[in-house]
């Protein structure tokens, strides 16, 4: 919670402030530079440090070639099924302990057990159950993305305030199901959004782990070590920044998108 | 019709050593139809056990609740209830918030919307109806909530120290809208409040319970006309009265 909520401030900071926005990129113009001068005046080995304008004409040829594209489109796919499968799987599953009492001292231990072994570590049968196919990368992504859904759609339930619950009674929403849907889901959702903005950005990273095992023959994690493999590193470097571009791109997707819809009712409740 | 009958009422909890303890016993008292009741009583003397009971949220241990003759077990519409916190639903804007019942009950959304905005007039919030419930204060709340209670057109009105967390001047001016919207709707209206000067303004009825375990103490009628003026002599005078026999008879051992 308190790390969610120090990075939204950190974003509005950012927002409000145009004069703070072109610090930033002073920031990232002056790093290019120091990194361009130690790349291509001291060091002159693209092998230990490609320089940031030998990044920029391999990406430019990786552009022409037209793989890149292929690679983003194989890793979305990857992506889109291990999140979408702990979505389907994750929210239930937590919606379904947080109401239930008996479901979760029934699942709670299962759960615990499971939780921390480190994705990664299932990267072996991720190959023997699915074979090298976008969906053993799928199961590796989603089982690192399934946990913290549980855990805040879990935790989301459980922190719904009691009176919420009655109101609805009173108001004539008395079913399980009602009350789930009208009253307990919408309150927690500000939770369960946290739970995935986690989740994606814990699938991302098991997405080139997961890769990295030659799944499939396209995919950024996949490609960035072939590229090492064939010791181009300024096409290692390429892929590294789109993996982390596109990180942010998804990070950036829930600060202002659904937390902005958040804000509008919890203004006033959090602060 | 809105006739409230409380028969025998008992309830009682389990303490850690065993033993227990009765929060209400052998409660039996009537409020008529289109009655407005007080129940007045230091805090702990079970007067939200007694409100939670009626309005079907908790079961009791033993007696029976009636309303128009009917046994009630469990939430019913024909009762509604403000609560003593914020309970609007913070997700759904001031008009959804009204209109969450009758969208329970299955009805179109122009038509649910008409019914929520009579009711939203009638606590004049018009123009707060696409607000949230943060954006407002807390004496707004508390109107939408009242609001929200009687778009299902409850015959029984159940509130549970609504004002209680409000600042004195809203507070006066609450109850001031609340007797209107009374005379207006004619709901029966049990109110549960710890303050002699809340129960004097707005019933017709005080009934104030003992503490631990929950008795009650004495009936008072209010006679005085309305509009009541709290600075009024006769006002002073009945709220001495009911001040007196409670520390005479009903005060915590």
């Amino acid at each position: 919670m308190g790390e969610r909520r120090d990075r939204r401030i950190m974003g509005t900071r950012i927002q409000k402030n145009g004069k703070d926005r072109w610090l930033g990129a002073l920031a990232i113009l002056f790093a290019l530079v120091i990194w361009e001068i130690v790349a291509a005046g001291i060091i002159r080995y693209p092998f230990i440090l490609p320089a940031p304008t030998d990044v920029a004409s391999a990406f430019v040829s990786l552009v022409h070639s037209g793989t890149i594209f292929l690679d983003l489109q194989a890793s979305l796919v990857h992506f889109a099924i291990g999140l979408g499968a702990a979505l389907l799987v994750g929210i239930p599953l937590g919606i379904a302990m947080g109401w239930s009492r008996r479901l979760d001292a029934f699942l709670d231990p299962l759960v615990e057990l499971i939780r921390p072994i480190p994705p990664l570590a299932w990267i072996p049968f991720a190959i023997i159950w699915f074979g090298l196919t976008a969906w053993s990368a799928g199961f590796v992504i989603f089982i690192g993305a399934v946990f913290p859904i549980i855990i805040n759609t879990y935790s989301g339930f459980r922190g719904v305030p009691r009176i919420f619950v009655e109101a609805g009674k009173m108001l004539g929403c008395t079913k399980s199901r009602d009350l789930i849907r009208y009253i307990a889901f919408p309150a927690a959702l500000p939770s369960v959004a946290a739970g995935i903005r986690i989740a994606t950005g814990v699938g991302w990273m098991c997405l080139v782990a997961a890769e990295l095992f030659g799944v499939s023959n396209y995919g950024l994690g996949q490609k960035l070590w072939w590229f090492y493999n064939l010791h181009q590193m300024d096409s290692v470097v390429v892929y590294m920044i789109i993996l982390g571009l596109i990180g942010l791109a998804f990070d950036m997707l829930f600060r202002y998108y659904i937390e902005r819809y958040f804000l509008k009712w919890r203004t006033g409740e959090v602060a | 019709m809105g006739n409230l009958e409380i028969r025998d009422l008992n309830q009682s909890f389990s303490k850690d050593d065993g033993t227990r303890l009765v929060v209400l016993d052998h409660l039996n008292f009537e409020v008529r139809d289109k009655e407005f009741v007080c129940i007045l009583g230091s805090s702990g003397c079970g007067k939200t056990t007694l409100l939670r009971l009626i309005a079907g949220l908790d079961e009791a241990q033993a007696g029976t609740i009636f309303l128009d003759g009917v046994e009630m077990k469990g939430t019913n519409p024909k009762v509604g209830m403000v609560f003593q916190e914020y309970s609007l639903f913070p997700w759904r804007t001031v008009i959804d918030n009204i209109a969450f019942g009758l969208e329970m009950q299955g009805m179109a959304k122009e038509e649910r919307y008409r019914i929520a905005e009579h009711y939203l007039d009638l606590v004049s919030l018009t123009q707060f109806r696409d607000s949230y419930p943060s954006e407002l204060s807390g004496g707004m709340r508390q109107r939408v909530a009242v609001a929200r209670a009687l778009a299902l057109d409850p015959v029984l009105l159940l509130m549970d120290e609504p004002f209680g967390a409000l600042d004195a001047q809203t507070r006066n001016m609450l109850q001031k809208e609340l007797l209107d919207i009374w005379e207006k709707t004619r709901k029966t209206i049990v109110f549960i409040t710890h303050s002699v000067d809340e129960a004097v303004f707005l019933s017709d009825r005080i009934i104030v319970l003992t503490p631990r375990p929950g008795r009650i103490c004495r009936i008072f009628e209010v006679q005085l006309p309305r509009p009541r003026d709290r600075t009024s002599v006769e006002f002073a005078q009945v709220r001495r009265e009911v001040l007196d026999l409670i520390n005479l008879n009903c005060s915590i051992q």
